[in-house]
């Protein structure tokens, strides 16, 4: 039998220092709804899928009864829609799959579907312009979609004009969601280098190399993490990097044995384990207070990107003999409106978004959940995209920006999205204009490194 | 299928007597049992076999949960596994 100061750890994890499952996603693959009738094409897509995940959340529910484990979001993936409706000829008609989508979502009871989303790192194709230009509309009027596009990659360089056609997409998106402080905003993803098995929103979908249909699960357990350290204070960064690493096992072990457990019960194959530490708004749950745990007086100070190095590469270390296939975005995600630390940093000024973006290079993904005043332009957007596609480019990782330019607030203000998503203080974004670069268009070439044949 | 209880809480007559209760009633059987004082707190863990149990397992999670709040206590049920799968390589 297990041992007393074993069992007690782990209850103690889940009860005080706020560890769970993330998320449970079941991606779906949509290939087989394509078709040229848009009803039809609609009518496809919401049978596959409610037929697909129709035990998804009662299966989510049973295992957390079991195990006594929270898994807080259970989560729909799909293939991009783009790619199912390339013979689809306008894009009222994709506002039509979007509804479809959110439908299908609504009556599985998911938190979240993820997949209206094209690939564009190279190129668009008449479908994937149609979709994108009906980004906008779709998330005005859908609860439960979320979008992304990928504009670069390592392979394939950055396609600059979707980066300044996403620029003025996130500007629509934010003006029709207006009366929600722009909400429309936080169900939006630009990627560099997107990952085909993500399980985590908004940046999920279901890529073409994935099977029919897959479990993946997305850990969390930041809280876990800065409990553990506060141990071991003082002690060299050696000791810090093996608590981190001993913690992630022990989190990733749980993230496994809820993934097989669903994948058996649902008679879906298991994908992979997303080894994350995703942080909730809730306090004790913040990757923030990690890095301040490591020393630093606030997050965004000087040594704050060490101290995100340190914790990331341990977080995987430490999960990556822990579960049998590792993927999605695996590492330490700084959303900023989701994690109290975050906030308060960024609320005391300082932490600055220039900041942010050096964080990105040596943590999962990039510029996340970040309210920027209502009235900067497109093109700024733009560029802060280019420049954090950039990032993911070179250094071939994701890299992804989520930002919100809130209608009417300016920097100081505070938008509240609530639940999962918490509340962004609008952060300053640099005045001088990008417009002319940005406006040059065309593709920015692979980097030379992406030459590995 | 074996699953571990929890009992966290302050001392008092009767803890083992009512989660028996609950047990028995129910044709859980008790394979092992231990219990300490940690931080003041009195502990104690139960292995439990819930294969011919005559109710589902989240109902007798509820019964657990309910005889916890009327006692004062903290009364968890989860799969063996979890702890196993955490702990174990």
């Amino acid at each position: 039998m297990i041992n007393t100061r074993e069992i007690m750890e782990t209850i103690k994890m889940i009860s005080e220092e706020h560890l769970d499952v993330r998320t449970v996603t079941m991606g779906i693959s949509l290939l087989s709804c394509a078709g040229s009738d848009i009803d039809t094409v609609c009518e496809r897509i919401y049978d596959k899928i409610t037929h697909q995940a129709e035990n998804l959340v009662k299966t989510a529910k049973s295992i957390e009864t079991e195990f006594g484990i929270p898994i807080i979001n259970k989560r729909i993936s799909v293939t991009p829609a783009a790619l199912v409706c390339e013979a689809i000829k306008d894009s009222d008609s994709f506002v039509k799959v979007a509804k479809a989508l959110d439908r299908a979502a609504k009556t599985t009871g998911v938190d979240f579907i993820g997949g209206f989303s094209a690939l564009v790192h190279k190129g668009a194709t008449c479908g994937d312009n149609l979709l994108i230009d009906s980004i906008p509309e779709a998330l005005a009027s859908t609860d439960k979609l979320c979008a992304s596009v990928n504009v670069g990659t390592t392979k394939a360089g950055l396609n600059m004009d979707a980066v300044k056609k996403m620029g003025e997409v996130i500007k629509k998106a934010a003006e029709l969601t207006k009366d929600k402080d722009g909400f429309g905003c936080a169900k939006l993803v630009v990627f560099c280098n997107a990952v085909e098995d993500n399980p985590f929103m908004a940046g999920a979908f279901h890529g073409v190399g994935e099977p029919d249909c897959v479990i993946n699960v997305g850990v969390s357990g930041p809280g876990v993490v800065k409990c553990a350290l506060e141990k071991v204070r003082g002690a060299d960064f050696g000791t810090v990097a093996d608590t981190i690493k001993n913690t992630a096992f022990k989190v990733t072990r749980m993230g496994q044995l809820v993934a097989q457990e669903a994948s058996r019960r649902l008679g879906v194959p298991f994908g992979i384990v997303d080894l994350s530490l995703a942080p909730t708004p809730a306090v004790g749950d913040s990757v923030a207070y990690i890095l301040e745990e490591m020393g630093l007086e606030q997050c965004g100070t000087h040594g704050t990107t060490a101290a995100l190095a340190l914790l990331n590469d341990a977080v995987k270390k430490g999960g990556v003999m822990a579960t049998s296939y590792v993927g999605g975005l695996s590492g330490a995600f700084i959303p900023v409106s989701e994690d109290a630390g975050m906030i308060a940093a960024a609320k005391a000024g300082v932490l600055s978004l220039d900041k942010l973006e050096a964080m990105t290079c040596v943590c999962s993904v990039g510029l996340d959940m970040i309210c920027i005043p209502g009235d900067t332009s497109a093109e700024t957007i733009s560029a802060i995209i280019a420049d954090e596609a950039a990032i993911g480019m070179i250094n071939n990782k994701t890299t992804a920006v989520r930002v919100i330019p809130a209608p009417g607030k300016k920097v100081g203000d505070i938008v509240e999205f609530g639940g999962l998503l918490g509340t962004g203080p609008v952060m300053a974004v640099n005045q001088k204009s990008s417009a002319d670069f940005i406006a040059r268009g065309g593709r920015i070439p692979a980097p030379i490194h992406s030459l590995r044949n | 299928m074996r699953a571990i209880i929890t009992v966290v809480g302050k001392d008092r007559v009767g803890i083992i007597a009512e989660v028996s209760r609950i047990l028995s009633e129910n044709q859980v059987n008790i394979l092992d049992i231990s219990q300490t004082i940690m931080q003041d707190m009195f502990t104690m863990i139960m292995l439990v076999d819930v294969s011919v149990a005559k109710v589902a397992f989240s109902e007798l999670s509820d019964a657990l949960d309910a005889l916890g709040k009327s006692m004062g206590l903290s009364i968890r049920i989860q799969h063996e596994d979890l702890f196993h799968s955490m702990h174990r390589i």
